[in-house]
């Protein structure tokens, strides 16, 4: 857990992903205004901030602070609701089709790749159309949505990690002292799959932030319901990046939030696969530029040799 | 290898064809009674009738004959009739708008691969250097939505420098669409912003998938032999390359449909006269047929586009091709 923390790119990533876990929770207690009210009736052009309004104001005189508090609740609760129900379903069948192999297994990769190469967001489009622009939809079953498209990937890695170990030497002795498939799979095989599992999950939230705010810039959830993509709708409806006096206060706070949290997950991400796979780490082999230069190791790595530091030697010993 | 992947495309293709039949008549609530109830106020009988017989409802048919003349209509290149541009068909307002999108995202998507393809190869190659730093900005390219680096493109090159159109894909005031030069270099002209939009949105993936694959590669034996028997570095790099550059070939067929959709997003905030400005108008004034159609149509081009990865990538790796 030490090693995992003294990554930059790890500390970075739980460090922003978490702010904006915490800015779900209490962000609409914090949010000075009702994002419906219009605090003015005179004025009909956006205000640029003030002290009234830190992030100023919307054409018809919203606090573009509060939707982007309250907005920030509904689109990571359903990043995170779609991230959690695609990573199982991922786990559910990537495990099972790895581990039993045979016809269920071709049955199951075929539906994985189908489901890979199907344009999720038309798909959802259509799927969202015909629900209707309900006047409250429920974020949890917009989640649920977004993750039946959103599981494959997960899926079709973790079945080739599971094939690589249905035949290692533990999982065979658990077989043969009779364990059932089902505690190999959760007991046994499962544990090891574990970077895998949180890859995956990290990649779907960041899938379902993407999703949600693009169905919900496209206007097919209801564009009273808040979240970031509802707030880019109405700019864009307004076209606040093509007035002359640019209406930046209104579109860059839930642009900027949905990149940031992304990259947040996304560094986090980085960070495991390094984590399981050194090489892929900057510097020169496994140890950065700085700590290779004070070392006075060649600027370049020579391919295929990874430098041994002193330091690192006497560590080992 | 090729054929088992058509097959595969074409199984795909059923199956978006028979989901895109079910969604409308297996929703909770039989979405299509009410969508009849939503828009009959300000549609003529006429096209209730269309919709009543693409949707099923006070027929007598039941569903797997439903199922057959729907099969029956589409092979014919029947998409059914657009309900806010009635009485065009589906067919004719999505084959007006092809062409742009197809052009658009084509040409970003070549591009888009090709330099990000030559950038990971730099970054793995120069591991270690300034060009690391590059990651963590290019995953918030990566994570930040098409349609906002498109606000962005559009507030800073066209509104605030002034130096491209901001919408539309043609001078529409004063130009006629037709084969010649002041057509074309305002096409290229409006064409400019949303396909750097595209590029930028969607690199990042194959740097870092090739930054990745190269550097796994670049530990092999023969590029170390390579190296050790003095050949030039530009040498070493094209065959580390050539081998690092297969799984991006084949991790084409993931991306294409991100882009796609990331690009049917753009035309949106650019007014572009592709199909996601059709598609976005289409969710505007509740136009399900059109909605429908352009989910087929999209389903279509993408698994077309795979299977044209697919030729490049038997093309790229000699074992695929021995194999069949």
């Amino acid at each position: 857990m030490r090693r995992l923390l003294r990554s930059p790119k790890i500390v970075i990533g739980l460090c922003l992903s978490g702010v904006f876990g915490l800015l779900a929770i209490i962000g609409p207690l914090l949010a000075p205004y009702n994002p419906n009210t219009s605090v003015s009736t005179t004025v009909s052009v956006p205000q640029p901030p003030s002290a009234a309004h830190l992030l100023g104001t919307t054409q018809v005189q919203q606090d573009v602070l509060s939707q982007l508090l309250v907005g920030g609740r509904s689109t990571i609760l359903v990043a995170l609701v779609a991230g959690a129900a695609a990573t199982a379903l991922a786990v559910l069948f990537g495990v099972a089709a790895g581990y039993f192999g045979s016809w269920g297994d071709d049955g199951l990769s075929m539906l994985a790749n189908i489901f890979l190469v199907l344009p999720a967001l038309p798909l959802l489009i259509v799927i969202f159309g015909f629900l209707g622009k309900g006047a409250n939809p429920n974020d949890v079953v917009i989640g649920v949505i977004i993750a039946i498209t959103g599981w494959a990937f997960g899926a079709r890695q973790l079945r080739a990690q599971t094939l690589s170990m249905r035949s290692r030497d533990f999982v065979d002795s658990a077989r043969i002292i009779g364990e059932k498939s089902w505690r190999i799979m959760t007991f046994e095989i499962l544990p090891n799959l574990i970077p895998v599992v949180a890859t995956s999950f990290l990649f779907t939230v960041i899938y379902g932030v993407g999703t949600y705010t693009a169905l919900s810039f496209l206007g097919v959830i209801s564009t009273s319901h808040w979240s970031w993509g509802t707030m880019l709708y109405w700019a864009q409806s307004a076209q606040a990046a093509q007035q002359v006096h640019l209406e930046w206060w209104w579109f860059v706070p839930p642009g900027l939030a949905v990149g940031l949290f992304g990259t947040g997950l996304a560094l986090l991400n980085f960070g495991i696969d390094e984590f399981v796979n050194p090489r892929l780490r900057g510097g020169t082999g496994s140890v950065s530029g700085r700590r290779a230069r004070r070392a006075g190791l060649p600027r370049r790595a020579q391919l295929g040799l990874t430098p041994v530091l002193s330091g690192s030697i006497k560590k080992a010993s | 290898m090729i054929t088992r992947r058509m097959a595969f495309y074409i199984a795909t293709a059923i199956v978006a064809i028979t989901i895109n039949f079910f969604i409308p008549r297996l929703m909770p609530g039989n979405p299509a009674l009410a969508v009849l109830g939503r828009v009959q106020a300000n549609e003529s009988p006429q096209a209730i009738a269309a919709l009543e017989v693409q949707y099923g409802v006070q027929t007598k048919t039941g569903l797997w004959g439903q199922y057959v003349q729907y099969w029956s209509h589409l092979l014919h290149g029947n998409l059914g009739i657009s309900l806010s541009a009635y009485p065009e068909s589906v067919g004719s307002l999505i084959r007006a708008a092809l062409p742009w999108t197809v052009g658009l995202v084509g040409i970003a998507t070549v591009i888009s691969f090709l330099l990000g393809t030559l950038l990971g190869v730099a970054a793995a190659w120069r591991r270690g250097t300034w060009l690391d730093g590059l990651l963590p900005t290019m995953a918030f390219f990566q994570a930040a939505p098409y349609f906002f680096v498109a606000i962005l493109a559009v507030a800073l090159f066209s509104t605030k420098l002034g130096w491209f159109p901001p919408n539309s894909g043609y001078d529409t005031t004063t130009l006629n669409p037709g084969l010649n030069w002041p057509f074309i270099s305002s096409v290229l002209d409006h064409a400019a912003l949303p396909a750097v939009t595209i590029v930028l949105a969607s690199i990042a993936g194959w740097i870092i998938g090739m930054r990745n694959m190269m550097i796994t590669t670049m530990d092999e034996d023969y590029v170390l032999l390579a190296q050790a028997k003095g050949l030039p570095s530009q040498r070493v790099i094209s065959y580390a390359a050539r081998n690092a550059l297969l799984p991006s070939v084949a991790g084409f067929s993931l991306a294409i449909g991100f882009i796609v959709s990331g690009a049917l997003l753009t035309e949106i905030v650019f007014s572009y006269p592709g199909v996601g400005y059709l598609l976005f108008s289409a969710i505007g004034s509740d136009d399900y047929p059109l909605l429908q159609g352009i989910f087929l149509i999209i389903t279509l081009a993408v698994l077309l586009a795979n299977l044209a990865a697919d030729f490049v990538y038997a093309f790229l790796d000699p074992r695929t091709r021995q194999e069949a």
